[in-house]
C-alpha cells in the first residue's frame, strides 16, 4: 500500500495537469484561432451590438413575430442562464393541462387555421432555449405573421424558406426554422 | 450361502419401486428437520416462507388476516408440498443407495480369521474376531473361509467367489505375485488356502467404503455443485430482495393511485417462492446421487463425486490396447513357408508344435490348420510325443516326436534354436517376419531342428464396434490414445486399423506417467485404466483412474475409481455418465429460470389487482381470479419438481455429439421447454380449480 | 419509424461499426505496449510520469496489488475533486462568482465523477466556476474513464494469460490509456465539435438584448439575456469518448451550447460508443482470437438495435391525450411529430430516441432530451438498459468487464449442457469465479431495488428546502410516473450512469448521500471481484479448446449470452418496472 501511494500521487497531479490544464488550454488557442464566432458563442451581431446568438432561442409572443416553442425555463421564458425542460410526464395532469392552454391560446392567434396544431407548438423543449420550430410550425404561423406585418403571404413563405435548413447531409437531424434569424430578417425587411 | 448379485438386483429394480417409495416418503417428512434444510438455501427459503404463511393462516383464523384464512392454507399447503417433494426427490435417489447398501451389510456379518503369528502356512493360529484385525496382520484363509478383511496375498493360489462385491458368479484365481494379488473382505474362498496379509483397518475395507459411498452417507458436494449452489444462492437473494421491497413500492403506488390495499404477506411469500430457483434447487442434490448411482449400476464404484464429475471433462483417454482396444487373445490367421517349404508340411509342423499348447494363440493355430489346410487334430498323447512346454529361458515351445524337434517362438529364440543345430533363418522368411510386424502382427517362426519352416501370423483381433466407438469419441472432442508393450511398427499398424488418435509404443510405467504429465501441462483431463502395481504411479497422476477390480490393492488405491467388472472398455461408459450429470444439472437450471417469465405474468397483476386493474392486461393467461392465479402459480412451481424427479434420477438423453450440437438441442429442450410449460400448465391448474370451485 | 429514422439508425451503426477494428487493433498495441505511432510523440511524457512516479513500468502486479492501486488513486481523485468543489468560493477563474458546494452536493458531485457516473445534482452553468469544471471535472472525465480500461485491460490479461501471478501494472495502463487513447480522441473532437458551435472559451457570461422583451413569472420585464460560456467544447468531447456524460450545462445535450447541430449530435453519440465497441475487437486481438469479441458485440448489437428502435417507436408514437386535445402528432410534411415535449426541433425524435438509448447502452448519461417526458415505453427502454447492467456496450472498460461477468454467467450454465466443467476461453469457471461474477451481476440490482424501496418508503419523497425551510415534494410528477423517477435515479446511479428522469429534485441530504453512497458501491464494488476474477482465472493452467469445448463465437452462443443478459434483468426488474413504467403505459392508452 505505501509502495502505491508515491505513483499514485504524482501520477495524479501531472495527469490532472495534462488533462485539465494543458488539454482545455490547447483546445481553447486553436479554437480561438481557428472558429472564433463558433468558439464565442455564434452570437449574432447588428450594427455591432450582440442581437442574440444563433443558436439560442428567445421568446416570442407577438403577432409580428414566429413564435418558437414554449420554454420551461425559469423564471423567465428563454432564461439562457439557466436551461431546463419541464420534465412533466406524459400521464402528468399539469402537462395535459398546460398543452389545452397551449391549444387555446395557439387557436386563438390563428383563428383560419382549423387544422391541428404541430406538436412543437405546444410542447415545451428539451432545453428551453430550443433556437428553432419544424417548417409545419411555421407554416401554421405565416397568415398570422403576414396580417400584422401587412404583408403578402407567399413573402413571408419565401422568407419561411429562405431560413430553413434540411436535413444535414440530407440524412442527419430533421428539417428546422431558426426563429430568431428568421424574425430578425423579417425586421430588417421592415425597416 | 447366500450370493448377492448386487448389480443384477439394482439393474432390474424400476425407478419407482414401490417399497423404495414407501421408504422415500418417510425420509421426505423427516428432512424437515431445519437443520437440515439449512443445507440448501434455496429450499431453506421454501421452508421458511411455509413456516411463516402457516403463522399468517393461524393469524386469519383468530381474525387478523390481510387475506382469507383458506387462501393463505392453500398457499401454506402448498408451499409444504414443495419443500416434501424435494425432500422426496433426494430421498428416491439416495433409497437406491440404500437398498444396495443393505444388501451389501449383510455380507460384513462378523467372521473369525485364523490370525497367523509369522506369515507361514504352518505357523501358530489365533481364532481372531474380523472387526480386531489390524493393518498388517496375517491371516491364513482356507477353503469355504470367508476373506475377513482386505488384504495382499503373500502365499497361496486360490479360487475365490467374489459374487458379493462384483455380481459375477463365476469365480476367479487370486495368487500371489503379480496382478492378481489382492483380495476383498466379504469375499469368500472356495477351494485352497491363502495367506493374506491384512492392509485396512476395520471400517475403512473396501466394502465399508462402498457401502457410505452408495448411501450417500458421507456425501460431500462436488465442486462445480458447490460453483452452481452460489448462483443459485445469488439469484435467491436477489428474487428474495426483489420481492420484500415490493412492499414499500405497493405501498407507495396504493397512496400514489388512491385505490386497493398493498400487496399482503403471503402473496409476497408465494411470488418468492415461486421466483426462486425452486426446481434445481430441489433436485440438485437428486441429481448428484443419481449420477453416483449410475455408476454404481455401470458396476463402477467412483471414490468420490468429483471424480464422477472429471469424467465429463476427460478430453484424453488412455486405452490399453489388449482386452479393450483388440481381444484379448491374438488369433492365427495365416502361415507363410520358408522358401523350399511346402505349406502342408508348415502346417503339420505348426499344428504339432500346438497341439499340447493349451493358450488361445495355441489353439487357435490347431484350429487355423484344421480350417484352412485340412488337417486333423491329434492327440500328443497318442502320438507319443513329449511336450516341451514353455520356459522363460528359452522362449520357445514344441514337441518331440520321433526324433523330430519342432518348436515355434519368437523369431530371436528360434533363431537362436536352429542356430544351435548349425541352421540358420532364410532371408526370405525374415522379410516375412518384418511384413507381419509393420501390418500390426506377431510373426511366430516354426523350426524343425535346424530347418526353419516358415512363419505363423498372429494377428490381434481389433474388437468389433470400437472402431466407431473412436469415431464418436472423436466427434465430442476426446482423444483416445493406445498404450501397448508392442513395438512402434506393430503399434502403429493396429493404431490405424483401430482408428486411435495415438498410441504409446513399448510402454513402461514411467512412459505412461511421463505421458499423462505432458498432456496435463497441455491443460487435458485425462482418463486411465490399469490394474497392475506398477500402474498405481500413472493411476495416481490421472484426473479419472478407473482401477480393475481383478488388479492389485495399490492399483485400486491409487485409482479413484474402481471398476467391479474388470473391463477396461468401461472408461467410455464412464465419460458418459459424466458428461450425462452434468448435463442434467445444466438443463434443470436453464429450465428453472425460464420458468420464471410464465409466473411473473401470473402473480404480478394478481398482487396488484385492486392497486393497478390496468394490470390485468398482462394477465396473458386469463386466468380466473387474482387468488386462483396466484395459487396456481405455486401449485405448478410445486408439481414440476415431482414430475422432473424421473428426469433427475435418469438424468436427460445423452447421445455423443458436439458441444455446438448439444448446446443447441438441450436450449430448445429445456430453454424454449422451460420458457412455455409453465404458461400451458399454470392456465391448466387454474382451470382444474375453477372447475373445483376453489377459484 | 419513419424511413428516414431506418438510414439515420443504419448510418449511425454502419460509421460505428466500420471504426470498431482501426480503433481496436490501435489499443490493442497500445495495451501490450508496442509502438503505436503517438509513442513517439508523447513518448517522453510517458516516460517522464512513470520516473517521477518513482516506479518500474515492467514490474507487473498481482490482483491485490493492482486493485490497492485503483482504490488508491481513485480515493486521491476524490478527494481532491470533493476538495475543489467545497472551495470554489476562493479559487479564481470564476467569472460568475459562484460559492463552494455544500458538503453533500460535493460529496455526490465528487464521487459521481470519480466513478464514472457524471451524475448532476446540480446545473452546470449555474452552480461551477470554470476552474472546477476543469481541473476538477475535466480531469475525472479523463481519470474514471482511463480508470475503466484499466480494470478491463487487467481482466483480459487474467483471461490471457496462464499460470501467472501477475496481471498487469495500473499506473502504465492508466497512463497509456489516458495519453495514448483518450487524450488524442478528445483532441479531434473538441475541434470538430468548436467547428458546429459549442463554446471553447474563458470569457464570463455575455449579456445580450432580447428582440423581443418579456415578462418574468413576477411580471417584471425583462430585456435581455445572459448567454453562458466557458471551456465547454474540451469538456464535451471527453464526456462523450469517456462515456462520462457529464454536462457542462444544466441540460446537457439538449443545451444549444453543448450540441448545437445534427453533426454534433451525430458524433457525440459516435464518440459514447466508439471505444466501448472497439474494446471488443481489441479484446479479441488480446485473447488471440478475434471472434470471441466480435461475438461479444454482435451479442451488444442484438440487444441494442431492437432497443433503439423501441424507444424510437415509441416517442414517434406520442401521447394520445396530445392528439385528443388538438396537438398533430403525425410524421409527415414539415415535421417530425411524436412526442416533442422535452425534445429539441433539430434532434426531433430520431435522433432523440437513438440519443437515449446510446447514452444509456453505454454508461454516458449525457442526454439530448429529457427522458423525464419520454412516453412511458421510451423511458423505460433507457431505464432497462441501466438495470442490465450497463454491459450493452457499457462504460469504457467498465461496460466489457461487466459483460464478461454475464459471460462466466452464461458459459457456467451452457458449459453444464455440452457436459463439460464450465470453461470460457480455456479457463476453468469453478466457485470462486462464480462467486465474484455473482457479485458483478446482483449488486447493482440490489443497489436499485433497496435504494428505491427506501426512497418511496418516505425519506425520497419530500425535503426541506434549503433557502427557506419549507416542505417540497421531491417528486415532479404524481402516479406512476413519480415511482419511475425515484427508480429511474438509482438504476442511473448503481449502473454508473449520470443520466436522470431530471424532474426528480435530487440536490438535497437524502439524495445527494443516498446515490453517492450507490455510485460508490457500485463502481467500486465491482472493480474489486472484478480484478480478483483476472487474477484467479491468470493463476489458471489452460484447456486447449476441442469438439466437445463450447464454442464461444457462435451465433448460438451469442443467443444465449443476450438471453442470459435479459433474462437476468427481466426476472430482478419485471416487478418494479411494472409498477412504473408498465403501468403507466397501460394508463396511458386507456384514458
Amino acid at each position: 500500500m505505501k509502495e502505491q501511494l508515491r505513483p499514485a500521487i504524482t501520477v495524479f497531479v501531472l495527469l490532472m495537469l495534462l488533462t485539465g490544464v494543458a488539454y482545455p488550454v490547447v483546445v481553447t488557442l486553436i479554437a480561438q484561432g481557428v472558429f472564433p464566432h463558433r468558439a464565442n458563442g455564434s452570437i449574432i451581431k447588428a450594427e455591432g451590438k450582440p442581437v442574440g446568438s444563433e443558436l439560442i432561442g428567445q421568446p416570442f409572443t407577438d403577432a409580428r413575430y414566429f413564435w418558437g416553442r414554449p420554454s420551461a425555463t425559469k423564471p423567465f421564458p428563454y432564461n439562457s442562464a439557466s436551461s431546463s425542460g419541464s420534465n412533466l410526464g406524459p400521464t402528468n395532469p399539469a402537462l395535459l393541462d398546460a398543452v389545452r392552454g397551449r391549444v387555446a391560446a395557439i387557436r386563438k392567434a390563428h383563428p383560419d387555421q382549423t387544422g391541428s396544431v404541430p406538436v412543437e407548438l405546444i410542447t415545451a423543449s428539451g432545453s428551453g432555449l430550443d433556437p428553432h420550430i419544424s417548417p409545419a410550425a411555421a407554416e401554421y404561423q405565416v397568415m398570422r405573421v403576414a396580417k400584422a406585418r401587412g404583408m403578402d403571404v407567399d413573402a413571408v413563405r419565401q422568407f419561411v424558406a429562405a431560413h430553413t435548413e434540411g436535413r444535414t447531409f440530407g440524412l442527419l437531424g430533421e428539417p428546422r426554422v431558426n426563429v430568431l434569424r428568421l424574425n430578425l430578417a423579417l425586421d430588417k425587411r421592415s425597416e | 450361502m447366500k450370493i448377492h448379485h448386487m448389480s443384477a438386483s439394482a439393474k432390474a429394480r424400476p425407478l419407482f419401486d414401490p417399497p423404495m417409495v414407501r421408504r422415500a416418503v418417510i425420509d421426505a417428512f423427516q428432512k424437515l428437520d431445519p437443520r437440515y434444510q439449512a443445507r440448501n438455501p434455496v429450499m431453506f427459503t421454501v421452508f421458511v416462507g411455509s413456516l411463516l404463511t402457516t403463522g399468517l393462516w393461524v393469524q386469519s383464523l383468530v381474525g387478523s388476516g390481510q387475506e382469507s384464512p383458506g387462501f393463505i392454507l392453500g398457499i401454506s399447503v402448498w408451499l409444504w408440498f414443495t419443500v416434501l417433494f424435494a425432500n422426496f426427490a433426494e430421498a428416491m435417489a439416495e433409497g437406491r443407495g440404500k437398498a444396495q447398501a443393505d444388501s451389501l451389510r449383510q455380507t460384513r456379518r462378523d467372521v473369525f480369521a485364523k490370525k497367523l503369528d509369522e506369515p507361514r502356512y504352518n505357523a501358530n493360529i489365533t481364532q481372531t474376531a474380523a472387526s480386531a484385525l489390524r493393518k498388517g496382520d496375517v491371516v491364513l484363509v482356507v477353503a469355504g473361509d470367508p476373506i475377513p478383511a482386505d488384504g495382499e496375498i503373500i502365499e497361496g493360489v486360490a479360487s475365490v467367489d467374489e459374487s458379493a462385491i462384483t455380481g459375477e458368479s463365476a469365480p476367479v484365481i487370486r495368487e500371489s505375485g503379480g496382478d492378481r494379488s489382492s483380495v476383498t473382505g466379504g469375499t469368500r474362498v472356495l477351494s485352497d488356502w491363502l495367506i493374506v496379509r491384512v492392509t485396512a483397518n476395520p471400517g475403512e475395507t473396501f466394502l465399508d467404503r462402498m457401502i457410505a459411498l452408495v448411501e450417500g452417507a458421507k456425501r460431500q458436494k462436488t465442486p462445480n455443485e458447490i460453483a452452481l449452489g452460489i448462483l443459485l444462492a445469488a439469484m435467491t437473494i436477489v428474487f428474495l430482495i426483489a420481492c420484500v421491497t415490493l412492499l414499500p413500492y405497493s405501498i407507495y403506488s396504493v397512496r400514489a393511485a388512491g385505490q386497493g390495499s398493498p400487496v399482503t404477506m403471503t402473496v409476497l411469500v408465494a411470488l418468492l417462492v415461486c421466483l426462486i430457483p425452486t426446481t434445481i434447487g430441489g433436485l440438485l442434490s437428486a441429481i448428484g446421487i443419481a449420477g453416483m448411482d449410475r455408476m454404481i449400476r455401470a458396476n463402477v464404484i467412483a471414490t468420490s463425486g468429483r471424480a464422477v464429475e472429471a469424467a465429463g471433462d476427460v478430453d484424453v483417454l488412455l486405452l490399453d490396447k489388449t482386452g479393450t482396444i483388440t481381444l484379448g487373445n491374438r488369433q492365427a490367421v495365416e502361415l507363410i513357408p520358408a522358401p523350399g517349404v511346402k505349406l502342408e508340411m508348415l502346417a503339420d509342423a505348426a499344428q504339432l508344435a500346438s497341439l499340447a499348447d493349451e493358450t488361445p494363440e495355441g489353439r487357435s493355430i490347431v484350429v487355423l490348420a484344421k480350417e484352412k489346410y485340412g488337417l486333423r487334430g491329434r492327440n500328443v498323447h497318442d502320438l507319443g510325443a513329449a511336450f516341451i512346454p514353455f520356459s522363460a529361458q528359452t522362449r520357445i515351445s514344441g514337441v518331440d516326436l520321433d526324433g523330430q524337434q519342432i518348436r515355434k517362438g519368437a523369431t530371436e529364440a528360434i533363431e537362436a534354436f536352429v542356430r544351435n543345430r548349425g541352421g540358420s533363418l532364410p532371408s526370405e522368411l525374415r522379410q516375412s517376419v518384418e511384413q507381419i510386424a509393420k501390418r500390426g502382427g506377431t510373426p511366430l517362426v516354426v523350426a524343425e531342428g535346424s530347418r526353419a519352416l516358415g512363419v505363423i501370423y498372429l494377428k490381434d483381433i481389433v474388437k468389433g464396434g470400437i472402431k466407431e466407438r473412436f469415431i464418436e469419441l472423436r466427434r465430442i472432442g476426446i482423444k483416445t490414445v493406445m498404450i501397448t508393450g508392442d513395438n512402434p511398427q506393430t503399434a502403429a499398424a493396429i493404431a490405424a486399423e483401430a482408428g486411435v488418435d495415438d498410441f504409446l509404443a513399448e510402454a513402461t510405467p514411467e512412459a505412461k506417467l511421463r505421458m499423462i504429465r505432458e498432456y496435463q501441462a497441455g491443460g487435458r483431463l485425462v482418463a486411465m485404466t490399469g490394474d497392475g502395481t506398477n500402474d498405481s504411479p500413472a493411476l495416481a497422476q490421472a484426473d479419472v483412474a478407473v482401477a480393475m477390480n481383478s488388479g492389485t490393492q495399490a492399483a485400486k488405491e491409487a485409482g479413484n475409481m474402481v471398476d467391479l467388472d474388470s473391463n477396461p472398455t468401461k472408461l467410455i461408459e464412464i465419460v458418459e455418465i459424466g458428461k450425462q450429470l452434468l448435463i442434467t444439472r445444466g438443463s434443470l437450471t436453464t429450465f428453472s429460470l425460464a420458468n420464471d417469465v410464465a409466473k411473473y405474468f401470473a402473480i404480478i397483476p394478481a398482487a396488484f389487482a385492486s392497486t393497478y386493474p390496468v394490470l390485468d392486461q398482462l394477465n396473458v393467461m386469463r386466468l380466473a381470479t387474482p387468488s386462483s392465479a396466484i395459487l396456481s402459480a405455486v401449485i405448478f412451481n410445486a408439481l414440476i419438481i415431482v414430475a422432473l424427479i424421473p428426469l433427475a434420477l435418469r438424468g436427460v438423453r445423452y447421445r455423443p455429439a458436439a458441444a455446438a450440437r448439444l448446446l443447441r438441442d438441450n436450449l430448445v429442450i429445456y430453454g424454449i421447454g422451460g420458457f412455455v410449460v409453465p404458461f400451458v400448465g399454470i392456465k391448466l391448474i387454474d382451470l382444474v380449480l375453477v372447475a373445483l370451485g376453489l377459484a | 419509424m419513419t424511413a428516414n429514422a431506418w438510414i439515420q439508425l443504419g448510418l449511425f451503426l454502419a460509421v460505428l461499426l466500420a471504426a470498431v477494428k482501426p480503433l481496436g487493433w490501435y489499443m490493442a498495441r497500445v495495451y501490450r505496449r508496442q509502438p503505436c505511432g503517438l509513442d513517439r510523440v508523447l513518448g517522453w511524457l510517458e516516460r517522464g510520469i512513470y520516473r517521477l512516479g518513482g516506479f518500474d513500468p515492467q514490474r507487473e502486479m498481482t490482483w491485490k496489488v493492482y486493485a490497492i492501486a485503483v482504490l488508491l488513486f481513485n480515493g486521491i481523485g476524490l478527494l481532491a475533486l470533493y476538495a475543489l468543489l467545497r472551495l470554489q468560493g476562493i479559487l479564481p477563474l470564476n467569472p460568475q462568482g459562484f460559492p463552494g458546494a455544500s458538503s453533500e452536493l460535493s460529496f455526490n458531485t465528487a464521487a459521481s465523477f470519480v466513478t464514472n457516473t457524471n451524475w448532476q445534482s446540480y446545473g452546470g452553468e449555474t452552480t461551477l466556476g470554470y476552474l472546477v469544471q476543469m481541473l476538477g471535472l475535466c480531469v475525472q472525465n479523463f481519470l474514471s474513464a482511463a480508470t475503466g480500461m484499466a480494470v478491463l485491460v487487467a481482466l483480459i490479461r487474467g483471461l490471457a494469460r496462464r499460470s501467472t501471478e501477475t496481471i498487469g501494472n495500473f499506473w502504465v495502463d492508466l497512463t497509456r490509456s489516458t495519453l495514448y487513447i483518450l487524450l488524442p480522441l478528445s483532441l479531434l473532437l473538441a475541434w470538430v465539435l468548436v467547428s458546429q458551435g459549442i463554446v471553447q472559451n474563458f470569457s464570463p457570461y455575455q449579456p445580450v438584448a432580447l428582440l423581443q422583451p418579456a415578462t418574468d413569472a413576477d411580471g417584471k420585464p425583462v430585456t435581455g439575456q445572459l448567454l453562458p460560456m466557458g471551456p465547454a467544447a474540451a469538456q464535451i468531447a471527453i464526456k462523450h469518448l469517456g462515456t462520462n456524460g457529464g454536462g457542462f450545462f444544466n441540460v446537457n445535450g439538449a443545451h444549444p451550447y453543448e450540441n448545437p447541430m445534427p453533426l454534433s449530435n451525430f458524433l457525440e453519440m459516435l464518440a459514447i460508443l466508439l471505444i466501448p465497441a472497439a474494446l471488443c475487437y481489441t479484446f479479441g486481438v488480446m485473447v488471440g482470437d478475434r471472434r470471441q469479441g466480435w461475438a461479444i458485440l454482435v451479442a451488444m448489437l442484438v440487444i441494442f438495435v431492437p432497443l433503439a428502435a423501441s424507444a424510437i417507436t415509441a416517442e414517434q408514437m406520442g401521447v394520445p391525450a396530445f392528439t385528443a386535445l388538438g396537438a398533430d402528432q403525425d410524421a409527415g410534411d414539415g415535421q417530425a411529430g411524436g412526442n416533442m415535449e422535452g425534445k429539441e426541433v433539430r434532434f426531433g425524435i430520431t435522433n432523440s430516441g437513438l440519443f437515449a438509448t446510446v447514452t444509456t447502452a453505454a454508461s454516458c448519461g449525457a442526454v439530448n432530451s429529457m427522458h423525464d417526458s419520454f412516453t412511458p415505453l421510451g423511458g423505460l427502454v433507457p431505464m432497462w438498459l441501466m438495470q442490465l447492467g450497463e454491459v450493452i456496450f457499457g462504460g469504457v472498460g467498465s461496460g466489457l468487464y461487466g459483460m464478461l461477468m454475464f459471460v462466466i454467467v452464461a458459459v457456467f450454465v451452457a458449459g453444464l449442457m455440452v457436459g463439460r466443467t464450465p470453461e470460457y476461453l480455456g479457463k476453468k469457471v469453478e466457485a470462486f469465479e462464480m462467486k465474484m461474477a455473482s457479485l458483478v451481476i446482483l449488486v447493482p440490482p440490489i443497489i436499485i431495488l433497496v435504494g428505491t424501496a427506501v426512497a418511496v418508503a418516505g425519506p425520497g419523497l419530500r425535503y426541506n428546502a434549503a433557502d427557506t425551510g419549507e416542505i417540497k415534494d421531491n417528486l415532479n410528477n404524481p402516479g406512476a410516473h413519480g415511482f419511475s423517477e425515484v427508480l429511474y435515479a438509482f438504476s442511473s446511479a448503481a449502473a454508473n450512469n449520470g443520466s436522470a428522469f431530471a424532474g426528480l429534485t435530487a440536490n438535497e441530504p437524502f439524495y445527494n448521500t443516498a446515490l453517492g453512497l450507490a455510485m460508490l458501491m457500485a463502481r467500486f464494488w465491482l472493480i474489486i471481484p472484478v480484478l480478483a476474477v483476472a487474477g484467479a482465472l491468470a493463476r489458471k493452467s489452460c484447456t486447449p479448446a476441442s469438439a466437445g469445448t463450447l464454442p464461444t463465437h457462435t451465433p448460438l452462443f451469442v443467443v444465449l449470452l443476450v438471453g442470459t443478459v435479459l433474462l437476468v434483468g427481466a426476472l430482478t426488474f419485471v416487478p418494479a418496472l411494472a409498477l412504473g413504467p408498465v403501468v403507466e403505459h397501460l394508463q396511458m392508452m386507456v384514458r
